[in-house]
């Protein structure tokens, strides 16, 4: 092409538009920012395979769970009413659970919550070992052997645990184990909130 | 130790699945076959990349029976899935729905082809105003191959 | 003592790759011919250093050397050798050296076959694919170093995923990664010519072969890895949407529109900006695909071990070279001088559609794969984004472009006559309506087979356009029809090839997707179970040990109108490693369609649990694919592309370019 073909189209190309050659750019920065803050929620220890609870301020699910042999009444909807409680879905079979297990045993001996526990899955024998082996925080156990509370609480995996407040609403979901650090910092002021 | 469980779950979500047991499935073929399709679209919330009609995870398992459980019961389709929706979010659904946060995500091919054509078309527009030299009519190319084939001079 | 040199190597290919981004750069833009110069050995110095560093790892893996990091986390002295090897990038650090090395074995490519390349434009590509292996170099050295050792050095490895230990799966990321890494050169060429200001026939020219190399090995890996998917996970599936599979397709589309653009470029010196974005935006989702399937930004069961802080420089590494690119584009792409003009019918013209739609097609997979990180991200709800959305939104964009793949290569270039190609295809069109009518009489009517039969048109309607076009070409019932056929620019056979594929990709979708059967049941011994025409009588269940597993093997007798065709013997195996369990099916082929079968768990009754499934002409994906490749192959060797370049370019001195043909 000869320099004066060059200089006509550069002249036409002048009044061509030239928006549609940012696109990709802007494209490209807004999509570099959505991955970066991303980047830095990961970074800051939020977990990004947990599901978010969007059970949260809703009246807590139907339940009438048996009881563990031998170990006292069923756990009812009537028992998560009238009071703050804690409801811990756990299970013998459940590796998280060992760990959090000696924060719930203190969180009963600080006697300011119960502490309902929903057997997830689990054989009652085994349950029942596995509580004597480790102990026995809970006021109340219910059995749920198929997962249909599991599934009413929205469960994915064990341990979760529920913080229930006295009209029955759900009011705060920890996934996975409970630690004392989100003990202390998060739970029991919620707790101590709920109970004014 | 949340290291080892992550590990454990995705050694367990990795093998490949073989989901639906015989056990589970019903006997009435059409109640089952709407069991299989509601699970086809819903995810399963501990591997997170299969269907719980794929999954082979416990609580996949127990979904399924509970699907099938509320067929029994009578329920539709729409009350089986808003009940999973209604538990664990929108993040089960595998097909969004069509509501205000998912309304890019369904227009956006749209727009995208849209925008596209809109540029092209203005640029073919731009482009043709340069258009060359006017095409040669007939007789313009009857005479030039008249003076080629006369003339052997180049 | 070899891995340390082959850490040594790599840490000197970084040093090389840095002269190699900046010397000819500055050469090329001084008009310095010596600088310029150092491109090539720089390149091929690059090369050979990181080959090096790729050496000492596998010979490390396949000594089965515990005291490598990368060694002992994949290998095991029981492993065989073929996946000691395919464990070196069976790995997130492993594979990343096999990427630099692909990186520079096209860089080396170039350096050494493109002698005919115009010193400035060599100089600047090379230079800017140094500057990618320097990045790279810099990721694997500072976050990814598998040539850490271990001490104490362990006795036994903890042997690579047993779902990787698997042929196709030990060739499936070299493939993959030669179509995603050889998208670099295309990228390379493209920034070269913006830096220079100028992309005519000539560049088009040498871009088109690299690029065709790239598009066959990654339609090849990707097929790998899709036959791979239906024939270890046992339940018939190849293709699911995941986050992964998408991040090697979507650069697969705008690939193939790069591609198809690049033809006009060269033929007609038009679209010339539309090639050059295509040539960055394609590198750039291949860069886009590593970046999210090892940073941890999605979960995927394919993804790597994920780890931000790996993740923060990938994105580093990316806003430099997609944020440089895309501001280089924004700036001068405007300046490239307009080229021939075209009416909107027109070869040019349906070349232009085509790359619209596949470029939609690709930005539509990405935005699904993407828009669950970007909900979460900007308002904290968490939505998904499953196959049922992907296959809505996908499927009614391939049929506008399955439509105009029929007719686009009967139009002329420059102003085509619609009207009379369309005409020209009236065999096809009967051909259309016929299949239609045939599978609606034969399977009835209904939502699912009229959705059947509309594949099955769109794969008639291709296949048969394709080879009309052909025939019109070559003529076959006329004297001379061989002459005419060896005398047709080979990458006329590879068109038609490669679309004929598509069809015949299209053909065994549709049919396995509308007319897959399965059957799921308990079996004990004597049971037997029918479908498709088939019989299947369980015969037991016994125990087989392999070189590192047990395995539970099961005997199924299949057998067709009392006649017995085939023992079959799906098996479920235990590694020695592993806690799972990896389920390995048993396909029986007519060549047209397979059967499935799958054994599962041992019930508490002693029964145990079989999956059969009928895939009704699944065989004819990977034809499809193979026939695709093949395309693109028989393409590469049409003598316009022989990479030691058109003689007249050569004669007429380097910098200008050569008249269009």
């Amino acid at each position: 092409m000869t320099e004066a073909d060059q200089h006509a189209g550069h002249s036409d190309q002048k009044r061509a538009s030239r928006w549609p050659y940012i696109i990709p750019l802007v494209v490209i920065l807004a999509l570099g920012g959505v991955f970066g803050k991303r980047l830095i929620d990961i970074k800051s220890g939020t977990d990004v395979k947990v599901i978010p609870t969007v059970l949260l301020d809703t009246p807590v699910p139907e339940l009438n769970l048996p009881p563990l042999p031998g170990r006292g009444e069923a756990l009812t909807t009537a028992d998560l009413k009238g009071e703050v409680t804690l409801v811990n879905i756990w299970g013998s079979w459940c590796v998280g659970c060992i760990v959090e297990h000696p924060v719930l045993n203190s969180i009963a001996k600080e006697g300011i919550v119960p502490i309902h526990g929903i057997a997830w899955r689990d054989d009652p024998q085994d349950s029942l070992d596995w509580l004597a082996r480790n102990g026995d925080p809970y006021a109340k156990v219910g059995q749920d052997p198929r997962s249909e509370a599991a599934i009413a609480f929205g469960v994915t995996a064990a341990p979760e645990t529920f913080i229930v407040d006295a009209n029955g609403v759900i009011r705060f979901k920890q996934t996975g184990a409970i630690t004392p650090e989100i003990w202390r910092n998060t739970m029991k002021p919620l707790i101590e909130e709920l109970k004014k | 130790m949340r290291h080892a469980l992550a590990l454990i779950a995705a050694l367990m979500c990795a093998a490949p699945a073989l989901a639906v047991e015989p056990s589970e499935m019903l006997n009435d073929p059409a109640l089952e076959a709407r069991a299989r399709e509601i699970s086809q679209h819903i995810r399963c919330v501990q591997c997170q990349n299969e269907t719980i009609d794929e999954s082979n995870a416990q609580i996949a398992r127990d979904m399924r029976v509970l699907i099938r459980q509320r067929l029994l019961h009578g329920d539709t389709n729409e009350e089986i899935i808003d009940y999973m929706v209604s538990r664990y979010g929108d993040y089960v659904l595998l097909m969004p729905r069509f509501q205000a946060n998912t309304l890019l995500l369904w227009f956006g091919p749209l727009i995208v082809l849209l925008l596209g054509a809109v540029i092209v078309a203005g640029r073919m527009r731009a482009s043709s105003t340069r258009a060359g030299p006017a095409p040669l009519t007939d007789e313009e190319r009857a005479e030039i191959e008249r003076s080629l084939s006369g003339d052997s001079s180049k | 003592m070899f891995i340390e040199l082959g850490h040594f190597a790599l840490a000197l290919a970084m040093a090389v790759a840095f002269v190699q981004s900046t010397v000819p750069l500055i050469g090329a833009a001084k008009n310095n011919a010596a600088w310029m110069a150092v491109s090539r050995p720089a390149a091929v110095a690059q090369f050979a250093l990181v080959l090096f560093a790729f050496a000492s790892l596998v010979h490390s893996f396949v000594v089965s050397d515990f005291s490598v990091v990368g060694v002992y986390q994949n290998s095991h002295t029981q492993q065989p050798l073929i996946y000691k090897i395919s464990g070196v990038w069976g790995n997130h650090e492993g594979s990343l050296v096999l990427w630099v090395s692909i990186l520079g074995l096209f860089g080396t490519g170039v350096a050494v076959f493109g002698r005919n390349l115009p010193p400035a434009l060599r100089a600047r590509t090379l230079s800017v694919q140094g500057m990618i292996s320097f990045g790279f170099i810099a990721f694997i050295l500072f976050t990814s170093n598998p040539f850490l050792r271990l001490s104490p050095v362990p006795a036994e490895g903890a042997g690579l995923n047993p779902i990787l230990q698997d042929p196709g799966m030990a060739i499936h990321p070299p493939m993959l990664y030669t179509g995603y890494v050889g998208f670099s050169m295309a990228f390379s060429f493209a920034i070269a010519a913006l830096i220079e200001g100028r992309v005519d026939a000539a560049w088009a020219r040498w871009v088109r072969p690299w690029t065709l190399l790239a598009w066959m090995f990654l339609t090849f890996g990707i097929g790998l890895g899709s036959w791979w998917a239906y024939y270890t996970l046992g339940w018939g599936g190849w293709w699911f949407w995941d986050p992964v599979e998408n991040a090697s397709f979507i650069p697969w589309l705008t690939g193939t529109a790069l591609l198809h653009s690049a033809i006009v470029v060269e033929k007609r010196e038009a679209l010339k900006s539309w090639t050059i974005l295509l040539a960055i935006v394609t590198f750039s989702l291949s860069l886009l695909g590593t970046f999210l399937v090892r940073s941890g930004v999605l979960t995927s069961v394919h993804a790597f071990a994920s780890d931000p802080t790996r993740g923060v420089f990938i994105l580093g590494l990316l806003a430099v070279a997609i944020g440089g690119a895309f501001t280089l584009y924004a700036i001068r792409a405007p300046h490239l001088d307009g080229g021939g003009v075209f009416a909107p019918i027109s070869r040019e013209g349906g070349l232009l559609i085509n790359n619209l739609l596949l470029t939609t097609a690709s930005a539509t997979v990405l935005l699904g794969t993407l828009y669950p990180l970007i909900t979460e991200v900007l308002t904290g709800e968490r939505i998904s984004v499953g196959p049922p959305y992907f296959n809505g939104v996908f499927f009614p964009l391939m049929i506008p472009l399955v439509a105009l793949m029929g007719v686009g290569p009967l139009l002329a270039w420059k102003r085509g006559d619609l009207m009379g190609a369309l005409s020209r295809l009236k065999i096809a069109f009967g051909a259309v309506l016929l299949a239609i009518a045939v599978t609606l009489l034969l399977s009835g009517v209904s939502l699912s087979h009229i959705g059947g039969a509309a594949g099955i048109g769109m794969a008639i309607w291709l296949g048969t356009s394709a080879l009309l076009e052909w025939t019109e070409r070559v003529k076959p019932r006329r004297a001379g029809a061989w002459t005419r056929t060896k005398n047709l620019p080979r990458s006329a056979h590879g068109l038609t090839l490669a679309h004929f594929g598509v069809a015949v990709l299209i053909a065994g979708i549709t049919v396995d997707t509308v007319w897959k059967d399965e059957r799921i049941q308990a079996m004990s011994a004597g049971d037997t179970v029918e479908m498709a025409g088939y019989t299947f009588t369980f015969e037991g269940v016994e125990t087989v040990p392999g070189p590192n597993y047990d395995a539970e093997r099961a005997t199924i007798l299949l057998s067709k109108n009392g006649r017995d065709i085939a023992v079959m013997t799906p098996e479920r195996r235990s590694y020695v490693h592993s806690p799972q369990t990896t389920t390995f099916t048993n396909i029986y082929t007519t060549y047209y369609s397979d059967i499935q079968l799958a054994l599962g768990e041992r019930q508490p009754d002693g029964r145990y649990v079989t999956r059969f499934y009928y895939q009704p002409f699944v065989p004819l994906l990977w034809y499809g694919i193979l026939l695709m490749v093949l395309g693109g192959v028989v393409s590469l060797t049409d003598r316009r592309h022989r990479i030691g370049a058109p003689r007249r370019a050569q004669n007429m001195g380097a910098a200008m370019p050569a008249p269009a043909e």
